[in-house]
């Protein structure tokens, strides 16, 4: 749906003027869609559904894997996934846990209380080291992006778990006479009445999105995503964008531990578990495709709220969690199928191979002719 | 001889026919009111420039698309497929214009794709093989059976493309471009294999945009021009100008090399160059070749396929490592520099295989087209839209792209049309030394005359050109300077007044040919 806009459908260098073509509006319009007919079910079913204070409670929630999943998003543009998030997401949390404890350095006999800030950043930068090594992985060793990332993914949360031995963290709160309190601010605080972690999470979204609608790095990426040779024969740094995505995604990963733990003022090793595939699922309802060079950060927006709105509303009006893991399902298969469809109408649909084409293209598609001339 | 009077007489000869066949995609009409005549034991050309509807009427006839209206009959029959695999359960089988091979599956196991020879235990492989074996022999190739596609150069896919339609045994044997990426010898060896064919009856059916060579085989040419038909003759009747008259309306020539002048200073200047083949050990296939093109000087290279033009040229655009020598631009050693570098520097690549190395199919045919100098219209850190859109209108009509506009579908070109803009591409980067590789693959008369054209005026103003071709005619129009390479070394080098029997003889398929 929204992946046309930026890759397909619009005029090169005029993202603005898709805004006001219908007929594209309608297509990009599914995801939008099913976000308000999830949101009239919802509050015909409960009152308290469509109220503001629910609106931010469930958006916050929203803005922890849809951090993930613009990470993600980059990454499936690059046409690589990464499985790695979840962890990442849970040992950011666990360093934050750590650096609030104090550190103590007793080659000098004292204990440093790092400022919040400073964990912040140091929290940042483990995620983006987790995702420097996805990238080389891939990059430079060339291990497919599904099984290094998938390794990582074990490390990093078989990391997260020998910080405590598998303990949580419980308080994040710090101590004024530390000067490291405010650790909270992320989770509890309001700018104008939305909470700090969906301000930041919106920020993120705009800057994503203009770096792939209007730097030279998102058309790099949409190319390297298309086609990885062709891009490369144009002079498109392949492996500098491959690399600097995975560090992107882990970095996103980290700042959504941080809103997380914040959130709780708590930090476990197994938090995240499973959320890289929330992500994914999110990427994949906002009409990305997998094979890469297809899709954007709006409708990523949107998958992650529709997936988010509709779990929080099967909650809210109490259906077994059974039910809601079913649900969720649907709807990633039937967002799938719509995109299916869509691209094929679109007449890309790969060439007519005698005895029919065959799955082990799949993968090959970069390589592919996708229409005979 | 009217076109009314053949229609009228069906004669039995005639097996599968089209009548009235429009299509249609969204706003563009392909094909209007088009009747087509397949006959047993002929070839039937098929003329046109790019984007006339030849591969469209193609696709109908062997099943790969449906009509928007109008009917196909076969034996007098009406019919009508379903898909490709019914169309060739009818014996009616094509070889497509753009290569429809996986690439990671063996050679073997693409000829016989979606019907595989069983056996009491499975697949019988040995059989199979065997049979590769014999068609590659007709073929005259020694592509082993077990090798990987994506190993094999392109023309040698084109060869395999063409061994498994030869191996479906159909009576109608549809061929869109299939020697676009052969060289004259290939293509004298698949004429034989078509003679054998036509000699059993089988129906052929031919595009090329390589006129001469086309003439050469066909019994009846069919001319198509904007979708629709604007002749049909005779073999007997017609000429090489007859064609191109009824194709484009005026005549064309490849053009002549501009006038002997001062070249500038050595632009690209190689040294040495050696590149390994695919078996370490084994014979290089770019050995110790040394070339120096000068600014305004057009160079062109000729050789068989496999003789070792795509590597040289791949290495010196930065895609390869040299196994040793040096590749200097305006005296500075690049043969470190990244593929970005180069292109910075000024050394820009059109490669040989467009669908693979030349286009992103997921982006709009603007997109592609500034992608390579993309860097140029990046202002305080964002995309200038209005200096990328003039960028793309201007290489869109510099290099007569039709296209609906820059922000169609690259897909929804026609091929011809889909070479123009990796070539606009490149050429937006401004670059002090182009390579083109096989540059007129796939582009009708008019377009090539364009693209010499381009080459012509920007060497003019100090383009450094390099330029392959399988052609001989390609050689003796706008170059200054012909290579011929052989083995990967240069076999021998003329100046614009060579004949075509010089290079032939000097690459070493004169012996074939005579
Ligand atoms: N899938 C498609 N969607 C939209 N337009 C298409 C599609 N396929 C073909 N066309 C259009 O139909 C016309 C005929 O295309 P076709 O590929 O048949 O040309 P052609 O004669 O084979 O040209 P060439 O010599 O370049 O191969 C072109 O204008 C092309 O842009
Ligand atoms: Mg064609």
């Amino acid at each position: 749906m929204a992946g046309l806009t930026s890759s397909l459908g619009t005029r090169p260098g005029t993202p603005m003027k898709a805004r006001f073509d219908i007929g594209r509006l309608l297509l990009e319009g599914r995801a939008f869609l099913a976000l308000i007919v999830i949101v009239a079910v919802f509050s015909s079913l409960s009152p308290y559904y469509l109220t503001v204070a629910n609106m931010m409670t469930m958006s916050s929630h929203v803005a922890i894997f849809g951090m993930l999943a613009i990470g993600m998003l980059l990454v499936v543009l690059n046409g690589g996934i990464d499985l790695s998030v979840g962890s990442t997401l849970g040992l950011s949390g666990m360093v934050a846990g750590f650096l609030m404890q104090g550190v103590t350095l007793s080659y000098f006999g004292v204990t440093a209380y790092p400022p919040v800030w400073v964990t912040a950043i140091l929290c940042c930068l483990v995620g983006g080291l987790v995702g420097l090594v996805n990238g080389v992985l891939i990059a430079r060793f060339k291990v497919p992006a599904f099984v290094a990332t998938l390794g990582v993914m074990y490390m990093v949360r078989g990391l997260a778990l020998l910080m405590t031995n598998g303990l949580t963290y419980n308080d994040l709160g710090g101590q004024t006479a530390h000067g490291n309190t405010g650790f909270d601010w992320l989770g509890f605080n309001r700018l104008a009445g939305v909470p700090i972690g969906v301000v930041v999470f919106a920020v993120i979204a705009v800057v994503t999105s203009v770096l792939l609608s209007r730097a030279a790095f998102g058309r790099w990426l949409y190319a390297s995503g298309g086609n990885a040779r062709a891009a490369e024969l144009s002079g498109v740094p392949v492996r500098i964008v491959q690399v600097s995505v995975y560090v992107f995604s882990g970095v996103c990963a980290a700042i959504g531990g941080l809103i997380l733990s914040s959130q709780l003022t708590s930090a476990g090793p197994t938090a995240g578990t499973s959320y890289e595939l929330t992500a994914i699922a999110a990427v994949v309802v906002g009409g990305a495709a997998l094979t890469g060079g297809r899709g954007n950060v709006r409708g990523t927006l949107l998958g992650a709220f529709v997936i988010g709105f509709l779990s929080d509303g099967l909650v809210i009006i109490g259906i077994s969690a059974y039910w809601q893991t079913v649900f969720t399902g649907a709807v990633i298969v039937l967002a799938v199928l719509l995109n299916a469809l869509q691209y094929h109408k679109r007449g890309r649909r790969p060439q007519a191979l005698p005895g029919g084409p065959t799955s082990s293209l799949a993968r090959a598609g970069q390589t592919l002719p996708t229409r005979p001339a | 001889m009217s076109a009314a009077v053949q229609i009228a007489d069906v004669s039995d000869d005639v097996v599968l026919s089209a009548r009235n066949v429009v299509k249609t995609y969204g706003s563009t009409q392909a094909l209007r009111n088009v009747d087509f005549d397949v006959r047993r034991g002929k070839v039937t050309t098929l003329f046109g420039e790019n984007g006339a509807g030849k591969s469209t009427l193609m696709k109908i006839l062997s099943g790969v698309e449906r009509p928007t209206s109008g009917e196909l009959t076969l034996d007098g029959r009406p019919i009508s497929f379903s898909s490709s695999t019914d169309a060739r359960s009818y014996g009616v089988s094509i070889i497509h214009q753009e290569l429809s091979l996986a690439p990671n599956l063996n050679v073997r196991d693409n000829i016989f794709m979606g019907r595989e020879i069983r056996s009491a235990k499975g697949v019988d492989f040995a059989e199979e093989e065997r049979q590769v074996r014999v068609l590659m022999k007709g073929l005259n190739q020694e592509i082993d059976p077990l090798t990987p596609v994506e190993r094999l150069r392109l023309g040698q896919q084109q060869i395999v493309e063409i061994a498994r339609a030869l191996s479906i045994n159909a009576r109608i044997l549809i061929m869109d471009e299939p020697t676009s990426a052969l060289s004259a010898h290939e293509v004298e060896l698949l004429f034989r294999v078509v003679h054998d064919l036509t000699a059993r009856g089988v129906a052929i059916v031919y595009i090329s945009h390589h006129l001469e060579e086309a003439l050469h085989i066909t019994n009846h040419a069919v001319v198509l021009r904007d979708g629709v038909v604007t002749a049909r003759a005779d073999v007997e009747d017609i000429d090489l100008e007859w064609i191109v008259r009824h194709m484009a309306g005026e005549n064309f020539n490849l053009g002549t090399p501009p006038e002997q002048r001062d070249f500038g200073d050595v632009v690209l200047s190689i040294r040495d160059l050696i590149v390994a083949g695919p078996v370490r050990a084994g014979p290089p296939v770019v050995d110790r070749m040394s070339l120096d093109v000068r600014a305004g000087e057009i160079v062109c290279i000729y050789g068989l396929m496999g003789a070792g033009r795509t590597e040289m040229l791949e290495c010196i655009a930065g895609r390869d490592v040299p196994e040793s020598g040096s590749v200097l631009l305006c005296g500075q050693n690049v043969a470190r520099l990244s593929i970005a570098a180069r292109i910075e520097k000024g050394l820009a690549l059109v490669p040989e295989d467009r669908q693979r190395d030349g286009l992103v199919q997921t982006m709009t045919v603007g997109r592609n087209l500034s992608l390579a100098s993309i860097t140029s219209f990046v202002r305080h850190l964002v995309l200038s839209s209005s200096r990328e859109e003039s960028l793309v209108d201007e290489s869109i009509s510099d290099v007569h792209i039709k296209t609906a506009g820059g922000w169609a579908p690259i897909g929804s070109l026609s091929g011809g049309n889909q070479q123009k803009v990796v070539i606009g591409k490149m050429l937006a980067t401004h670059p002090k030394a182009i390579l083109l590789d096989e540059p007129s693959r796939g582009i009708d008369v008019g377009a090539k005359a364009e693209v010499f054209r381009i080459l012509a005026k920007r060497a003019e103003a100090g383009l450094a050109v390099v330029f392959t071709t399988s052609e001989v005619s390609e050689c003796l129009s706008i170059a200054h300077r012909i290579i011929v390479m052989r083995r990967g070394r240069i076999a021998a080098e003329f100046g614009a007044d060579a004949t075509k029997e010089d290079i032939m003889a000097a690459s070493g398929e004169a012996v074939v040919a005579a």
